[in-house]
């Protein structure tokens, strides 16, 4: 057993001038960062953190953009031996004391030893820095050259263990910050193995991404994976695809890519608002897999992209699906490799009502049979009480999936339960959270709060047990959205609630809160409603889709006296219906 | 010509974007800082420009520093077409 320490190492020692990272940027040329390089500017940060008496083993929190100076710090830290943990960079639409009051959150519970960023941002950072507190450094990354000819041997990095945690993931908002998913070497690695192989990884393939860095997909699909497994990867900034979707797709055709990952949302997104002239001369015909993940799937989506793309050149069979989570580093399973997706047709009211997923035809298999014959419904899903589903695919060889009930039993197939898993690629734990990592788990089963079934092998997942808003694959938490908009003044304290609802033509879900007014006024109704879009957006960087402010005691309550967001989500679903 | 600009825009804003067709956007409401318009719709309000107005803006473009407010939307619109 190794490190990725040693595995970077490595591929520096024998491939040297192989491509590891072509990052794009906006109206300027890419830059080709070879193994070479990034050992180099890695091993140029490994040594700042050991300049800035930061011991191997703590952690490094990086507050870095798209760039080079991200892919070097990252890498840095783990030669150092240290723990890298990406924060998201502050956006126009945030505002500084809000992202403040999240990296206090994030300091408090974390505790890194050093933070990364740029000179432009140290004040800020300072700002959120207590003195006597766990941050000694804060390092700035223009001061950080590169190291040429690095004592490799001598790097702290290369004599960590297998089970020592090598990087933490968070969600976003207060509540996903302080969560860190912490992940070993031998987690991440065994990830790595088994991930490749679902996939037929091989030298030969050249993965493109637009992620972000500080979400497990981008990270570990869209980075950790390529890097390490010697298939070069185009990297683009998220801010600069949802601008301009086509950029993908130009550099699929342009580096050849042949794999990529997409929450479901992109799917819609590039096919809606993708324009003819952006994909002029575009050949997408060495895409082989475009895998949709992290958020529930659709098939509508799919066959959206697929109806788009296919006259330049993309396939039917690469489109393909994933369960992936940051608690099992990344994928859980993979579908649509080997033989096409599975598309389950279900009724709609067993589904429902006796939660028991029960074809209404035989599962259709083969993009050509699957999305052409599902096309001729005319409206895909939901015609005839028939739900068509995309399977994920299938478990990785290294993990095992069970569904289970209320009293966590196991139950048969096709019968809709809790997904519970169980590998050796799971977290070490959430970091310094060993109440929420005792909760997570049930007799050494990681309790995943996803729902789904189990058919012929095959895993779908339908929906979730826990409160959870995902949008555009982004993992959002009530509660956090709740507290901002209740600190509106003249709105009723702690009678709001947020849930999501699908909407089918984002490919994703809105984000909807109801708050209930002091006073029932529809001009003051209004105003709370502009401003509770302001402060929610401001301080979570969350877009609301709909706020409706509602008079007093509309609300409904659990007999526990909390505010039941199923009930109201449901309320309010039926009051937009009428 | 500047306010029947504003007025186009404002509505499309208002019913495709916000999608509540009676909400007011005025003229000199932050739309991006504000929160008015996330990311992911920006691309829409270019294509419809473009569309609507005949005037293309540069994705390079689509962030507060260009345009905050319809005034200021409205303004570059007219320059270009100018």
């Amino acid at each position: 057993m190794t490190t990725l320490a040693h595995l970077l190492q490595q591929n520096f020692a024998e491939f040297p001038e192989r491509p590891a990272v072509h990052l794009q940027y906006n109206r300027q040329p890419d830059v080709t960062v070879t193994y070479r390089t990034l050992m180099q500017g890695a091993a140029g940060y490994a040594r700042a953190l050991d300049a800035a008496g930061v011991p191997p083993g703590e952690v490094v929190v990086l507050i870095l953009q798209h760039g080079e100076a991200l892919v070097y710090a990252f890498f840095g830290a783990i030669l150092h031996g240290a723990i890298p943990s990406i924060m998201p960079f502050l956006t126009e639409k945030l505002t500084p004391d809000k992202y403040r009051q999240d990296l206090a959150a994030l300091i408090e519970v974390t505790r890194p030893a050093a933070i990364v960023t740029y000179p432009d941002f140290v004040p800020e950072v300072r700002a959120a820095v207590r003195s006597g507190g766990p941050v000694r450094a804060v390092l700035v990354s223009a001061d950080i050259p590169p190291v040429t000819g690095p004592d490799l041997g001598a790097l702290p990095g290369l004599r960590r263990s297998p089970d020592d945690v090598v990087l933490l993931q968070h969600s976003s908002g207060t509540t996903g910050l302080q969560k860190g998913v912490a992940l070993s070497h031998r987690a991440v690695l065994n990830q790595l193995d088994c991930y490749a192989r679902a996939l037929r990884l091989t030298l030969d393939d050249v993965i493109v991404s637009w992620l972000p860095l500080y979400h497990d997909m981008g990270l570990i699909a869209g980075f950790v994976m390529p890097i390490m497994n010697r298939a070069p990867l185009v990297l683009m900034s998220p801010f600069d695809w949802v601008r301009a979707p086509g950029r993908l797709m130009q550099a699929v055709s342009r580096y050849r890519g042949t794999l990529s990952w997409l929450p479901n949302f992109a799917y819609n997104f590039c096919a809606q608002k993708t324009r003819d002239r952006d994909l002029e001369g575009v050949d997408l015909s060495s895409w082989r897999a475009v895998v949709n993940c992290s958020e529930p799937m659709h098939w509508k989506s799919h066959q959206m992209f697929l109806e788009r793309f296919e006259k330049y050149g993309l396939r039917p069979a690469a489109l393909a699906t994933c369960y992936a989570m940051a608690e099992n580093v990344f994928a859980v399973t993979q579908g649509g490799i080997d033989a096409p997706v599975v598309v389950d047709e279900v009724d709609q009211r067993a589904m429902l009502v006796d939660r028991i997923a029960r074809p209404i035809s035989p599962p259709l298999s083969g993009p050509s049979t699957a999305l052409r014959s599902a096309q001729d419904a005319p409206t895909g899903e939901g015609q005839g009480g028939g739900l068509k589903l995309l399977s994920a695919g299938r478990p990785l060889p290294n993990v095992r999936v069970r569904v289970l009930d209320d009293q966590r039993r196991d139950l048969p197939e096709r019968h809709l339960g809790e997904i519970a898993l169980h590998s050796d690629c799971m977290l070490t734990g959430y970091y310094n959270r060993d109440d929420a990592t005792a909760k997570a788990f049930h007799e050494g089963w990681y309790l995943t709060g996803d729902l789904g079934y189990v058919a012929d092998g095959e895993v779908y997942v339908t929906g979730r047990k826990k409160d959870l808003i995902i949008v555009g694959g982004k993992n959002v938490y009530p509660q956090d959205l709740e507290q901002l908009a209740s600190d509106v003044t003249g709105v009723h304290a702690g009678r709001v609630v947020a849930f999501g609802v699908f909407d089918e033509e984002a490919g994703t879900e809105e984000v909807v809160v109801v708050a209930e007014a002091e006073a029932e006024d529809t001009a003051e109704h209004q105003r709370l409603a502009d401003e509770i879009r302001q402060r929610v957006t401001r301080g979570s960087d969350v877009a609301l889709r709909h706020v409706h402010v509602v008079g007093p005691r509309w609300l409904l309550k659990t007999s526990s006296g909390k505010i039941a967001r199923g009930a109201n989500r449901e309320k309010y679903l039926e009051e937009r219906e009428r | 010509m500047s306010s029947e600009i504003t007025q186009i825009l404002a509505e499309y804003i208002a019913a495709k974007i916000l999608k509540q067709p009676n909400r007011k956007v005025a003229e000199t409401e932050p739309l991006i800082s504000g929160g008015l318009i996330d990311s992911f719709h920006l691309v829409d309000l270019a294509m419809f420009v473009e569309d609507r107005f005949g005037v293309r803006i540069d994705d390079s473009e689509l962030n507060a520093n260009t345009f905050d407010t319809l005034a200021q939307l409205a303004e570059l619109i007219r320059q270009r077409q100018a």
